[in-house]
């Protein structure tokens, strides 16, 4: 049903007429022109399209836009802030964690919500929080190097 | 001496004349600056493929050019792509060695077919070894050019200047000095490199052999970087196609009347093409999911358990690839023969970004953004296909979001381009995910028969191979011939690519990572080991003892070093195996330690030690990395993937039941680049997965004592196995 829909959108209010039954990914991609969310499987299989809502990391292929109305959605656009990358996006790079870089937004920021929650994890609880994001490159090993030295630049604080 | 802005065109015109028409006018249109124009060596260009280049008015004198422009900034055009093997990197130090200008300076411009002149396609580890060498010698061309410029504008002998970081300047004198960008201004000097041009030496490399980080890595993890599906444009319509629900099926009727009434949807068809299209891709979506198909499905005659007994009974005679000594002499001599038979399934490339184009006509001009590994290629199809001059196509190649093969098919730009001239509107055509399997090229299953057999004692001592008798079916050539010293042998190879003849497979079967070095090097490693085990010999001994191949001995060596390799331990649940091979001219060996749950059949592989000799290392940070990735994806091959079909109705179509590696699988993975002193680049995307298979069957036999014999390694499998 075409609607007003009213989110926070990478902290800046949002307003849009848009049917909310349309899945947020491609809402995202095509209305609002943020590509970073990429599509891989459409059944939350895969990670590429993960978002993160109110703090919790989300699959936006899943997501119907009432899904969140009212609520704050930080795409990988607005990682950065006033022009400063996030510790996780530099050590992104500073550890070559990435190859083709389809899956890295997603990554990134699913290894963001985990650090929310658990803002010095081990190794271990890295892997099983990054379980169900697929990479096919293999950069896993320098994926799991990069969140665990991003989590001692941020010890815990979200930005 | 000569002024700064005076207007100087040496060469150039000369140059332009040797070209087409077309060809002359995009020389002018690159403008000022120092060009160098060249072709990268044999091995890249067949000589049929230069005509075929010629009659379709490429350039076939050159295939990659540089530019020095006037703002000093270093432009190298090249028709290969970036997705995600490194090459972005990679070529830019080789560039920046050469010419002694900053990394930083260089921009790479890929796989845009009206920017970049013409190349085959970005596959089989060519780009590294072939291309590399070509833009070096390009670069140590340009440099000499601008030593030539700076000599005049110095009024000083050329053997008085150095070059660094893009300046020239006097020896002893850096204050008398000018730099590139201010040599280049006003030039128009364009230069056929014909000859190689005289490369640094390895002891003077700066940049080349320096780990580097990946350049596209901020785009990357900002989320700015463009692939083919974030190409958007006003009045952009995402299409969805109509497909059929098996390979081989025929559309009989279709009904498009439910459809077309949803709001601003356009149906499209021609021939077998019917396409939703609508600026919302779930539109387009829903409208395809009311129209209304029937298709004449041919009867499933094989499936993933048949196909190996299909494949034997239509298999081509087979080729001799290698042989020597006497087979019969061989086998009599023997103590013990071996016979083994090894599978190995069908396999998908799924990588991460679908098959995607996005494809805009602007009058009769046609231009199409595709996720592809041959943009070239992609061009003349859509050309073809549309009945289109070649020259009003254009295809750009943005980021790649992983090939591994699989994109050297381009059906998905075609279908765009088809449907934007249709539509008279810009079309994106991407995938889903089960488009992504279906018409998928996968990795053929494939067959590998071998007959070998040890000496006896005391000839030429125990544990020598006596003979070699190997025949593969489908898998390809790649990796065939063995490199053992066996007196007698012969390695036959029936159907010598990896697409097999038309009835051989239910669909199509292309390339992947490797192609055909997987099935092959697991096969011989396999049966390498099982007559170790029966010669009562260490596995790594027994492979040392019948290589002459110093180059494959130092990996081993380098390997087993790296692990800590000890000789005969007892099966425990626990245990480490060990491959070797020769791949793209680069020698690798790996060794898996594995643990195997002995009632559910799982493996676990707990730590991965790759050795590599890939001559000249480029970037060694994107080397590992590469062989790092090779470790991860052959996880896959090794234990869990497999394709699932009925006749051409492909089962398998997302990934919650086709298994692609996850973090949990990740071992320890310790990767050891081997100084071979090859001053020539090898291959380095693909070497390194061609072991993955062979190292944890034997790791699971050093284990369990149980051999498996097919790939993947399942759970099943190995319970069956150990039984």
């Amino acid at each position: 049903m075409e609607t007003t829909i009213q989110f926070t959108l990478n902290g800046k209010p949002m307003q849009l007429q848009v049917d909310d039954n349309r899945t947020l990914l491609w809402v995202l991609r095509v209305e609002l022109g943020l590509t970073g969310a990429k599509y891989g499987c459409g059944e939350g299989l895969c990670g590429a399209c993960t978002v993160i809502v109110d703090r919790e990391a989300e699959r936006s292929c899943l997501l119907n836009m009432r899904d969140v109305a009212g609520k704050e959605v930080l795409t990988i656009e607005g990682l950065a802030q006033n022009g400063k990358l996030h510790p996780l996006q530099q050590a992104f790079m500073e550890h070559d964690a990435l190859q083709c870089g389809y899956c890295t937004p997603g990554m990134i920021l699913n290894a963001y919500a985990l650090l929310l929650k658990n803002p010095r994890p081990a190794t271990a609880e890295i892997i099983s929080g990054m379980e169900d994001n697929l990479c096919r490159c293999g950069a896993h090993p320098r994926i799991v190097q990069a969140i665990q030295s991003a989590a001692q630049v941020t010890k815990g604080g979200s930005k | 001496m000569m002024k700064d802005d005076q207007y100087f065109d040496s060469g150039f015109e000369e140059i332009a004349a040797q070209y087409p028409l077309s060809r002359r006018d995009f020389l002018k249109r690159l403008g000022g600056g120092v060009i160098v124009l060249w072709l990268a060596p044999t091995g890249l260009v067949s000589s049929l493929e230069a005509q075929e280049q010629r009659t379709m008015g490429y350039p076939a004198d050159f295939n990659a050019y540089l530019r020095i422009g006037e703002d000093g900034r270093v432009s190298c055009f090249t028709g290969k792509i970036e997705m995600g093997q490194g090459i972005v990197t990679s070529l830019a130090q080789e560039l920046a060695e050469e010419l002694d200008v900053p990394l930083e300076a260089i921009d790479m411009v890929m796989g845009d077919t009206d920017l970049c002149p013409w190349d085959r396609g970005t596959w089989g580890s060519l780009t590294t070894r072939f291309f590399g060498p070509a833009l070096r010698a390009a670069g140590a061309e340009a440099k000499a050019v601008l030593l030539e410029l700076a000599a005049e504008h110095l009024s000083l002998p050329k053997d008085r200047l150095t070059a660094k970081d893009g300046v020239v300047f006097e020896e002893g004198k850096p204050g008398n000095r000018v730099t590139y960008a201010q040599l280049a201004k006003g030039q128009k000097i364009a230069r056929q490199l014909k000859e190689e041009a005289i490369v640094k030496k390895a002891a003077d490399f700066k940049v080349i052999g320096r780990p580097v980080t990946r350049r596209d890595a901020l785009e990357k993890v900002t989320g700015k970087a463009k692939y083919a599906g974030d190409i958007q444009f006003p009045g952009l319509l995402y299409a969805r196609i109509l497909r059929p629900p098996a390979h081989g099926a025929k559309l009989l009727r279709v009904d498009t009347a439910a459809a077309q009434a949803i709001e601003g949807v356009q149906i499209v068809r021609e021939g077998e093409l019917v396409a939703a299209l609508h600026r919302d891709p779930e539109a387009a979506e829903n409208a395809l999911q009311k129209i209304k198909a029937e298709f004449d499905v041919p009867a499933a005659n094989v499936d993933d358990k048949t196909i190996f007994d299909h494949l034997l009974k239509v298999a081509p005679e087979g080729q001799v690839a290698a042989e020597g000594g006497d087979l019969a002499a061989g086998q009599k001599s023997a103590a013990e023969t071996f016979e083994c038979t090894y599978l190995n399934s069908y396999v998908a490339h799924a990588p991460l970004e679908p098959h995607t184009a996005t494809a805009k006509m602007e009058g009769d001009k046609l231009t199409v953004w595709a996720s592809t590994q041959s943009p070239f290629g992609a061009k003349d199809e859509i050309a073809r296909e549309l009945g289109m001059p070649a020259e009003k196509v254009r295809v750009i190649t943005p980021w790649v979001g992983g090939g591994f093969g699989g994109k050297s098919r381009n059906q998905q730009a075609i279908e765009a381009a088809r449907l934007a001239k249709l539509s008279g509107k810009p079309v994106q055509v991407a995938w889903t995910r089960a488009e992504e399997f279906f018409y998928d090229t996968f990795r053929p299953a494939a067959i590998v028969k071998i007959r070998s057999g040890i000496s006896p004692e005391g000839a030429g001592g125990s544990g020598g191979i006596a003979f070699w008798d190997y025949r593969v079916y489908f898998a390809g050539d790649r990796g065939a011939p063995q490199f053992y010293d066996v007196p007698h042998h012969r390695t036959a190879v029936h159907g010598s690519n990896w697409r097999g003849a038309p009835g051989s497979h239910p669909f199509a079967t292309g390339p992947w990572r490797a192609p055909a070095n997987n099935t092959n090097t697991f096969a011989r490693e396999s049966q390498i080991d099982i007559m170790a085990a029966k010669a009562g010999m260490d596995p790594l001994e027994f492979r040392l003892k019948n290589l002459k191949n110093e180059r494959v001995q130092g990996v081993l060596k380098a390997a087993a070093e790296k692990f800590g390799w000890q000789a005969g331990k007892a099966p425990g649940g626990h245990g480490a195996g060990i491959a070797c091979g020769i791949d793209a001219g680069a020698y690798v060996a790996v060794i898996a330690e594995v643990e195997v749950n002995k009632s559910s059949g799982e493996v676990q592989v707990k730590r991965v030690v790759a050795a590599q000799d890939m001559g000249l290392v480029i970037n060694p940070q994107g080397a590992i990395i590469q062989v790092e990735g090779c470790v991860m994806m052959g996880l896959g091959y090794a234990l869990s993937e497999e394709i699932r079909f009925k006749g051409g109705e492909i089962l398998d179509l997302n990934f919650d039941s086709y298994e692609i590696p996850r973090f949990s699988w990740l071992p320890k993975i310790e990767v050891v680049l081997v100084d071979s002193k090859d001053p020539d680049p090898q291959g380095g995307g693909e070497p390194a997965i061609i072991c993955m298979g062979g190292a944890i069957a034997n790791a699971i036999f050093d284990a369990t004592g149980a051999r498996l014999f097919q790939l993947p390694m399942t759970p099943e499998r190995v319970k069956k196995a150990m039984m």
